[in-house]
């Protein structure tokens, strides 16, 4: 660990004062340049639609810009009311919110429109690490027990919108926080087989059919591969295909042929493999390695209990991004919508994920301010 | 902001705690990335090959096209088979936005029945939505316009260009060549069986008769492949490859369509038949049934209408008489039964006949009379001939007996099929004892031999029967085999880009002769068929006055109903489908013949062969032997269809 006197010393540096993280924005960059690319590959040669992404990544780079210059201090100040809001809003989506794509997930205040899921993805780790970190770590049960209850009131509303992958993500945050806030190993070991044991009625009582078919989907793709099936088969067929090289930019025949659904979306990552291959992919997975051990760097470097906790759930988060989109496009785990972080078209998550960033940027650059 | 009381922190203790579960959470993210890499790496480089067929069979379809069927030409070159392109209007459903209104709309524009309309939403219903479906099959070049000028407003329909077949010649060929029509069920299962279903994929007709049925294999071709690239829609993006298809080959026949026409034009009016064969090879030079049909209404579908029209017309114009009405021979037969006698000893050329007008075996009260009341007088066999004397081959026949009758007939072919290359035949009936014993189960009656002398009874024979039968006589027993093709022509492409037709004349093997005990039986019959023609006051004298070439022949006059004993035959009180049938057969020249015809035309007015059938003869002869009548006609048809393949084949002969 390096002492804050040299951290003092670099107050001269201009991206000190800017509070950016050069080596989390060089990361972050690669990666929104590389959805540009994939994204006019991806969305049948089109410039609109780079256009659109590019001002997307403008938008999210000026709002991790902003989110950076504010002090951690101030999010956990507002902790407790944001998250209340929340979820008062999630329960108004639930009673007034607007229909898309088969789920409410907007809600319409009049003169802005918006999903309230997204920002709690910022909110839960935000309220979970000032939560647990009221006292000393390690946590006790009776803290985890409610931290989890705090967690499980907005997963839950999210689950009911329905937002599978989105309540998934916001769970991971807050029990990332109680992981690494140091749970005991027993009591981890308890929850897995209560969740384990929770499978069984989460797929009798709670799962939406359509949800259903998705898993039965995941185990034998092949059972109905023109209809439910015929995602996970083409995209599996668009990634093998890619072979070790790759068909090239822009030569990917099942994303040009549009044999690929959902490519400049969900299976962007598909698009990928085909048109660069297995060597395409190293790199990729060292691009989002790298982001991610650069924000356990900050997490773990960051001055208090609350910083700590937040970089790292918020890091750890990203990498569940990543962990599901590739895990759900090439065959491991059961189609739940979460796009490739950064890179997939789509601007509401990458802003959120990039205002998350712009958090990192802060804990990493206002560690002088003590708590 | 901190309401709880708060123990003094340990910050390197919870600084601690906190790295060992970042540790632990980064190993496990290390952990994660390596299976999902394991994972992508089983994708893109073990199951590579797997999933590359996979991607390529997404993506590569073949589609087939069809091959061009071949011409057919007749033995000058003169087309008779073509193919014209046929524009239809086609729509895709799918990409038609309001179809109800669209189809409305069009049909309003180019005038197409409601019919069309309801048929083609019921196929619509059948068929995938990105499938063209066929809204009109037949455009007028004034619909291809009309629309052409509105297309804009109509996306996913459009019009569709297609070779058919046509005949330019329509009714004079079509009971040769028959004609290509649609391939329907029975069609497609049997191509299936045959396994030839794949090379038939892009084609849209078949060979239903004639020629075009017989030939179908040579004429059709092989299919050829576009390979193409699609989209997920199945649209095509561009094309990968392309096997060209191989054209079917062209067949030259050997019809003349000169004569064709003016068998046609002999027998106009007329129910009848007319072949006329080159006996030096069997080739058919000149093939009638009178009337006829339009063969290109069957290539585009006939409608119910028409096609009840043809099928119950009393003049049975779907029969190819030619080959398929068998007709009593009556006395075109005499030539043959006289031959049968001098070879089976029973008479020599000299051996005389009284014909005192009737004829009655021993001991039984029927008379059998002779076509003029009063008789001949003494006959022998030349005069029996010429003057188509009954009682002489009553007589012939009694001391015959209906076997050696019958085998020596079938020798020349009666009462079998003749093996010309179309399936449209019957064998028409050559009666023996076993035949009646088979058909009826009765026993042969002597009286019945007795008909069978003059070629009635229950013989009956096909036009092209008698020429080949014909054809055997003239050439002294050596036989050929009736045929309508003569050459096939085939596109080769060489390497270097050479392209040309290679023109392969048809052999035919000759069956084995038909050898006689005494070789001058032959001469005996063929004079006596020369003098019919040639000598004055013999029967077919008149019809061939003034001929510049030397024909020989004989007519016959067959009862077509029962008469009673003594019952006089008048034409004019007969009713029509019962009046006499006019036969003739004839050859010329005498010395080494070019040409044998035989001609049928049924219930005859008035008169009989000579009067009837022979002048019809006469006409087809005049032309062949260069009193070319319509050969100004023919030129401008010469004009518009290219001869190369003709001259070719004419130096393949």
């Amino acid at each position: 660990m390096r002492s804050t006197g040299q951290d003092q010393q670099k107050i001269h540096n201009i991206w000190q004062r800017l509070h950016i993280d050069v080596p989390l924005l060089l990361g972050l960059l690669t990666l929104l340049a590389l959805g540009l690319f994939l994204v006019y590959s991806a969305g049948g040669q089109e410039t609109a639609v780079v256009y659109r992404k590019a001002r997307s990544i403008g938008v999210a780079l000026v709002g991790m810009f902003i989110v950076a210059q504010i002090p951690p201090l101030v999010y956990r100040k507002w902790a407790v009311p944001v998250f209340v809001l929340g979820l008062l809003m999630l329960v108004g989506v639930l009673l007034f919110g607007h229909v898309g794509k088969g789920a409410q997930r907007w809600l319409d205040l009049g003169f802005i429109k918006f999903q309230p899921s997204e920002i709690m993805k910022l909110i839960v780790p935000i309220m979970i690490a000032w939560f647990v970190s009221q006292e000393n770590l390690p946590v006790k049960i009776s803290t985890v027990i409610l931290a989890f209850i705090l967690v499980l009131l907005p997963t839950l509303l999210i689950a009911k919108q329905p937002d599978l992958g989105t309540s998934l993500l916001i769970a991971s945050s807050g029990i990332f926080v109680i992981f690494l806030a140091g749970a005991s190993w027993r009591l981890i070991g308890v929850c897995l087989g209560l969740a384990s044991a929770f499978v069984p009625i989460l797929w009798m009582f709670l799962m939406k059919p359509y949800q259903k078919q998705r898993v039965m989907t995941f185990l034998n793709p092949e059972q109905d591969p023109l209809g439910s099936g015929y995602h996970i088969i083409q995209s599996k067929i668009a990634i093998g295909s890619g072979g070790i090289n790759g068909k090239g930019w822009l030569q990917g025949t099942q994303s040009q042929l549009e044999f690929l659904p959902e490519r400049h979306t969900d299976f962007i990552f598909s698009v990928f493999s085909e048109e660069f291959g297995l060597i395409g992919v190293a790199a990729l997975l060292a691009v989002y390695l790298f982001v991610v051990m650069r924000g356990l760097w900050i997490a773990v470097n960051a001055q208090h209990a609350f910083t700590k906790l937040l970089a790292g759930s918020l890091t750890l988060t990203f990498f569940v991004y990543v962990f599901v989109n590739i895990g759900m496009v090439s065959g491991l785990l059961p189609v739940v919508g979460v796009p490739l972080p950064l890179v997939s078209y789509g601007g509401t998550s990458m802003v959120t994920l990039m205002l998350g960033f712009g958090m990192l940027m802060a804990i990493s650059t206002h560690r002088r301010f003590h708590v | 902001m901190s309401p709880r009381r708060v123990a003094i922190r340990n910050h390197s203790a919870e600084a601690n705690l906190f790295a060992r579960r970042t540790f632990i959470a980064f190993a496990v993210v290390v952990l994660v990335l390596l299976l999902l890499f394991a994972n992508l790496y089983t994708l893109q480089v073990e199951s590579f090959e797997k999933y590359q067929t996979r991607s390529n069979s997404n993506r590569i379809k073949l589609l087939p096209v069809a091959p061009n069927r071949g011409l057919i030409y007749d033995r000058n070159g003169v087309l008779l088979a073509d193919n014209k392109p046929v524009y239809s209007l086609e729509v895709i459903a799918e990409d038609v936005g309001d179809i109800k209104t669209s189809i409305e709309q069009v049909s309003q524009l180019l005038n197409i029945s409601a019919d069309r309309q309801n048929k083609f939403f019921k196929s619509m219903k059948r068929k995938r939505r990105f499938k063209p479906v066929e809204l009109h099959s037949r455009l007028s070049d004034q619909q291809v316009a009309l629309f052409s000028v509105n297309q804009h407003k109509y996306p996913g329909i459009f019009v569709n260009a297609r070779l058919k077949r046509y005949y330019p010649f329509s009714d004079l060929t079509t009971h040769n060549l028959g004609y290509v029509a649609r391939i329907n069920r029975k069609d497609a299962n049997k191509l299936e069986q045959a396994g030839k279903a794949e090379n038939y994929a892009a084609t849209y007709g078949i060979g239903k008769l004639g020629i075009e049925k017989y030939y179908e294999d040579m004429l059709h071709g092989t299919i050829g492949h576009q390979e193409v690239e699609v989209n997920n829609q199945g649209r095509v993006i561009r094309t990968l490859n392309y096997t060209p298809p191989v054209p079917g080959k062209d067949l030259t026949l050997t019809l003349d369509i000169e004569l064709q026409m003016i068998a046609k034009r002999a027998l106009s009016g007329k129910r009848g038949a007319i072949v006329a064969m080159d006996p030096r090879t069997g080739g058919i030079l000149a093939m009638y049934s009178n009337p006829s049909y339009d063969g290109n209404l069957f290539v585009h579908g006939i409608s119910t209408k028409n096609y009840k029209k043809l099928l119950e017309s009393k003049d049975l114009p779907l029969i190819n008489r030619s080959v398929q009405s068998g007709y009593p021979p009556a006395s075109t037969v005499k030539p043959f039964l006289a031959l049968t006698g001098l070879e089976e000893n029973v008479i020599t050329p000299t051996t005389e006949v009284n014909d005192p007008g009737w004829y009655q075996l021993n001991g039984l009260p029927n008379k059998y009379r002779d076509w003029l009341p009063w008789g001949h007088g003494k006959v022998n066999l030349t005069k029996a001939i010429e003057q188509s004397c009954n009682i002489y081959f009553y007589d012939l026949a009694f001391k015959l007996g209906i076997t050696k009758i019958s085998d020596m007939m079938e020798k020349f072919g009666f009462g079998d099929y003749t093996g010309l290359d179309i399936h449209e035949e019957n064998k028409g009936i050559m009666p023996s004892v076993a035949w009646k014993r088979a058909r009826y189960n009765k026993s042969w009656y002597t009286g019945e031999t007795l008909s069978v002398g003059i070629g009635q009874s229950f013989w009956t024979v096909t036009p092209l029967q008698l020429t080949q039968a014909l054809t055997t006589l003239v050439n002294r027993g050596e036989r050929k085999i009736p045929h309508l093709l003569k050459a096939k022509s085939e596109l080769i492409i060489e390497s270097s880009g050479n392209a040309y037709h290679q023109i392969t004349p048809i052999e035919y093997e000759p069956r084995a002769p038909l050898k006689l005990r005494n070789e001058k039986n032959w001469d005996t019959v063929l004079n006596a068929m020369h003098n019919t023609v040639q000598k004055f006051g013999a029967t077919a004298h008149k019809p061939f006055k003034g001929s510049t070439y030397d024909a020989s022949g004989k007519t016959g006059s067959a009862q077509v109903a029962r008469r009673k004993q003594g019952e006089k035959y008048d034409a004019k009180s007969t009713s029509e489908n019962k009046r006499d049938n006019a036969m003739f057969i004839a050859f010329a020249p005498f010395e080494k013949p070019e040409i044998v015809i035989a001609v049928a035309i049924e219930n005859v007015a008035k008169g009989g062969g000579a009067t009837n059938a022979a002048p019809v003869a006469r006409q087809i002869m005049d032309q062949y032997f260069g009193d070319r009548v319509i050969t100004s006609q023919l030129s401008k048809i010469k004009a518009k269809s290219p001869t190369v393949i003709a001259k070719t084949s004419q130096e393949a002969d």
